[in-house]
């Protein structure tokens, strides 16, 4: 039994030393108003299949993955995840008008230029921060594209 | 030659926007829309030529004054429906609106743009003052009340829902139709686009030429 056990706990073990995500281009928007929710942008990719369970950033209370929709009636709407697959190998981005993390419940207003934390939690690969760049209100995603 | 790939590529959209003109009238019109605001309150909507899209509102500017389509007169109106709560499509919209304004350049003097919220109880006139300033000193935020902004909607065929969840801000999250609607300066429905169907430049252009068109004319 102990024996399975160890062999079960090493093959976690090596499992989520494995598993890589490369969280690249991370940005948010600015915000107009403070009370208003922010949103963020970023590129995900991992090497084994995983999922992005949670996000969390000093600067809002709490964080929703958000799918975005869009109908053949062209009605947008917004689809709250609980968890974002990532199948191994595939690039999935989130840019505006599509995928988003909301921030909600704001801090202060995302001011242009300043930057925040933001800790994205992967089922294997674990909790992974980055820094998040507060780009223009109109910005369409970092500079450097990828 | 832009142009002429640019009205091909909204044919089907033209198209597709008739049948939501038809499925959305009678499926959400008749009974979402007017069953939450105050039927008595609203005119019918008025149907001129083909177009179902009547271009009727009262509403009140984000500088307080009230206002019809009337007070655009004269200019071509670019009309988006959102609200500031909406954190990804609405200002990646609005910015979109406000680059098209400004690569017209001068001939964006004849360019009305403006953004109706589709909800006014927290949009008010203070709010939609900051929030259209962040974008381009030529953006016109419009709101009023429910009943007004139910009018505008009705009109416009656009639609919207409000969603309830705990977890959304407020309480509520709400889905809306992303078309950007172009009026002409007479204030008849001319077409409609969406963000993201053509970078701002081929929109731009699509509306210089129609300028150009309609001072020959």
């Amino acid at each position: 039994m102990k024996l399975f056990l160890a062999a079960v706990c090493t093959a976690m073990f090596s499992a989520a030393a494995l598993a890589e995500v490369v969280v690249s281009d991370p940005w948010a928007r600015a915000s107009i108003l403070a009370s208003r929710p922010g949103a963020a942008y970023l590129t995900l990719r991992s090497d084994a299949d995983d999922r992005l369970l949670s996000a969390t950033t000093p600067v809002a209370d709490h964080v929703m993955i958000h799918a975005s929709e869009t109908d053949a009636d062209s009605v947008a709407r917004m689809i709250h995840l609980d968890a974002l697959d990532l199948p191994a190998g595939r690039m999935v981005r989130f840019a505006p008008g599509g995928m988003h993390l909301m921030l909600m419940g704001l801090a202060g207003k995302l001011d242009e230029g300043a930057s925040f934390p933001l800790t994205l939690t992967f089922e294997r690969a674990g909790a992974i921060t980055v820094g998040v760049p507060v780009l223009g209100v109109a910005a369409t995603g970092p500079e450097v594209e990828p | 030659m832009n142009t002429a790939n640019n009205t091909g590529g909204l044919r089907p959209i033209r198209r597709l926007l008739w049948a939501t003109v038809a499925g959305t009238a009678l499926a959400f019109g008749a009974a979402a829309l007017w069953r939450a605001f105050t039927p008595s309150d609203l005119p019918a909507p008025r149907v001129t030529g083909e177009a179902a899209i009547v271009n009727s509102y009262s509403l009140t500017d984000h500088a307080g004054r009230s206002v019809t389509p009337d007070s655009y007169d004269g200019q071509w109106q670019l009309v988006f429906f959102g609200f500031t709560f909406c954190p990804n499509i609405c200002p990646t919209t609005l910015a979109y609106i406000a680059s098209v304004m400004d690569i017209l350049g001068p001939e964006a003097d004849q360019v009305a743009p403006i953004f109706v919220t589709v909800d006014p109880a927290r949009d008010t006139v203070d709010v939609m003052a900051e929030y259209v300033a962040a974008f381009h000193p030529r953006l016109i935020g419009l709101t009023g009340t429910e009943a007004q902004a139910a009018e505008a909607t009705a009109n416009f065929r656009v639609w919207y829902e409000r969603s309830e969840g705990a977890d959304a801000p407020d309480g509520y999250l709400m889905a809306h139709s992303g078309y950007i609607y172009l009026m002409r300066p007479d204030g008849g429905f001319d077409t409609v686009y969406r963000e993201g169907d053509q970078p701002p430049e081929a929109l731009a252009d699509e509306i210089l030429m129609r300028i150009e068109r309609d001072e020959r004319s």
